[in-house]
């Protein structure tokens, strides 16, 4: 019991004795009931990684010859061990997410700078709309448009940047067409972060101390000299830990990738080829149905990895944001 | 006293030339022109996205397609009632699950809220709650979905697959944004009201349900809105948790059921079908895509209304407060 609740339950007249009995029972109930459900955020993260490891334990504890089996049929014949199946996979996640990051970040800043430097009052709230909106689109949309719409629209661009790129090993050609590529599954991924990138870094530019931006208009800087000067050291570490989250997410992002990408099981860096890398998430999504029992375990033991990689990059983004004096 | 002595700093050095202010003013013009062009950029993809969504999904749209479900539907061949199939058994397994994931998580959810802000504020145990809560925000929905499905496997026996599983996955997804709104909404309750409670002899579970949630109520249900808005269009989770049927399934609790999400994913890796050249005019060979549109532009009609629906109590709250 806190001292606030005794302070409370002193004023209570002795004339009420026995309700306030019955009262205080109610109250005692009420904490009670508070604090388990608090405690059942611990249990609930407590039991994904329990009933995770449970349900993954057969493919590390079952006969070697069954489980190397079961990796070669997943991977088509590449993997025989656990590490060499997640290994491609991870770099494939890593990979498309980094990719995906590298090209929201600059443009979801900007879009921020615009919202809250340039645009007029009026546009502002319907442009908050607009980046809400964005967000709030499913992900299986983007998956269909970005199948069905952009990788179609964007052959023309690869296969440009192949040809005149392609001497940087990472563009290096030919262009896949369809391009259900890496670089596709990248450009869908980053505009599917690009919201929540924008939506906090907004925010945090919205705060830049008024007077701070007055002083530096005053010593007659130009706007963007203002905005260098005072917005962005101001919202450094917000736009870290924004990107933070934004790489969380687009590493567990599994439907659009998995409509999009054409799946490989490789390290490499060749971004316009296909069949080249795969996601872990869209991994999952796509060998699920006709996986058995042991090849559910060795799925779900590749989930464990990604919610590994995935707490601990939410974990830092968290940490940065409590450090940051921004918030 | 002694002024004369000081170095005369030479301020001739700090005199800004023409060229430099010219060069200065021109930088910021580029700038400005640069972060406008990426907001351009980036409206590129939304309306691209919402324009072929309702150019192509409105072709299907009809009243058939939201009263049938997919019983009987064979190839690209017309059913008997005229139409091409439909998502009447999505949109109830979608409305049935996600009631579903609600009905566990908004309790979890603002009980502990309620424990983090009024029981436990500023507590060790309270910062490590808050900081799991905001992890746990970002579980990816796959994650979320393997949880879900082991927790049934193991309890219930493998091979098990209804919607209740789908809500249990949606509700781990759901919970940390419902705390998350209803702790901010919380917050914002003046501590005035909570003392004038006590101060009338008030106990702390009657000030927190008479009082305090009621003056954050409309912030809450708007935070509930978005969750769900959030959630609804969920797929990966529920692929492998409520599984996929054509036909329409009413029980929660058995059987496998179809959402919307999913439904929109399945036709899609359909892509087509094939036509004998003995099917007549009827046969439709592209109807997979353009049922999988018609049902995407469904699913953004759900998720925006619920958003607008979320911003305007939002709206009409904060208009309250001031």
């Amino acid at each position: 019991m806190t001292s606030k609740d005794g302070g409370a339950r002193g004023v209570a007249p002795v004339a009420f004795a026995g309700a306030k009995t019955s009262r205080h029972g109610q109250d005692k109930i009420f904490h009670a009931v508070a604090l388990c459900c608090g405690a059942l955020i611990l249990v609930a993260l407590g039991a994904v990684v329990l009933f995770l490891l449970l349900r993954a334990w057969p493919i590390f504890a079952g006969p070697h010859a069954q489980t190397s089996a079961v990796f070669a049929s997943l991977s088509g014949g590449k993997a025989h061990g656990f590490w060499q199946y997640v290994g491609p996979l991870v770099f494939g996640t890593v990979v498309i997410a980094a990719l995906a990051l590298a090209i929201a970040f600059f443009v979801a800043v900007g879009v921020a700078l615009f919202i809250t430097f340039y645009a007029r009052k009026r546009i502002q709230t319907i442009l908050n709309y607009v980046v809400d909106l964005l967000a709030a689109i499913p992900s299986v949309i983007y998956g269909l448009w970005g199948a069905l719409v952009l990788v179609p629209a964007t052959y023309p661009f690869w296969n440009w940047v192949s040809v005149h790129l392609g001497w940087i090993p990472l563009f290096a050609g030919p262009a896949a067409n369809p391009p259900r590529t890496v670089a596709s599954a990248a450009v869908i991924l980053a505009i599917m972060i690009m919201p929540i990138i924008t939506s906090m870094t907004r925010d945090i530019f919205a705060a830049t101390p008024r007077l701070n931006q007055e002083a530096a208009l005053a010593l007659g800087a130009t706007k963007w000299e203002m905005i260098k000067l005072t917005a962005l050291p101001f919202a450094k570490s917000g736009m870290v830990s924004a990107s933070m989250l934004a790489l969380g997410r687009a590493l567990g992002e599994t439907m659009a990738v998995m409509m999009v990408l054409s799946p490989g099981m490789t390290y490499s860096w060749h971004w316009l080829q296909a069949s080249k890398s795969q996601t872990i998430a869209a991994n999952i999504a796509a060998q699920y149905p006709e996986a058995d029992s042991l090849g559910v375990s060795a799925l779900i033991a590749t989930g464990l990895v990604l919610f590994v990689i995935t707490f601990v990059v939410n974990l830092l983004a968290r940490r940065i944001t409590r450090k940051g004096g921004a918030r | 006293m002694a002024v004369s002595e000081r170095p005369t700093p030479d301020f001739s050095k700090f005199k800004s030339s023409e060229a430099l202010l010219k060069q200065r003013e021109w930088k910021s013009r580029i700038m400005a022109g640069i972060i406008g062009l990426a907001f351009v950029i980036a409206m590129i993809p939304l309306i691209s996205l919402l324009w072929t969504t309702i150019a192509r999904g409105v072709k299907r749209l009809n009243l058939n397609f939201l009263a049938y479900n997919m019983s009987g539907v064979i190839g690209g061949m017309p059913t008997p009632t005229g139409g091409h199939g439909g998502i009447e058994h999505a949109i109830i397994g979608t409305l049935e699950v996600t009631l579903g994931a609600m009905l566990i998580s908004v309790p979890v959810g603002l009980m502990c809220a309620i424990y983090l802000t009024e029981y436990a504020r500023g507590s060790k145990f309270a910062k490590a709650i808050s900081l799991l809560v905001n992890v746990m925000s970002g579980i990816p929905s796959i994650v979320a979905g393997l949880f879900a499905f082991s927790l049934f496997a193991i309890l219930m026996g493998p091979g098990v697959s209804n919607g209740f599983e789908g809500s249990v996955a949606l509700s781990i997804l759901m919970i940390p944004t419902v705390v998350n709104s209803s702790v901010e909404m919380l917050r914002i309750v003046p501590d005035d009201l909570r003392e004038a409670s006590y101060a009338l002899g008030v106990t702390k579970s009657r000030t927190i349900v008479k009082v305090v949630l009621r003056t954050a109520l409309p912030g809450i249900v708007s935070g509930v809105i978005l969750a769900i808005a959030r959630v609804i269009g969920e797929t990966a989770p529920l692929l492998m948790t409520a599984g996929f049927i054509v036909t329409t399934n009413w029980n929660l609790f058995s059987g496998q059921m179809t959402t919307l999400p999913v439904f929109v994913y399945q036709e899609y890796s359909k892509m087509s079908v094939t036509c004998p050249p003995t099917a007549g005019p009827g046969c439709v060979a592209s109807i997979p895509s353009e049922r999988s549109w018609a049902a995407a532009l469904v699913l953004i009609a759900i998720v925006l209304v619920l958003n607008l629906v979320g911003r305007l109590v939002q709206h009409l709250f904060s208009v309250e407060t001031k």
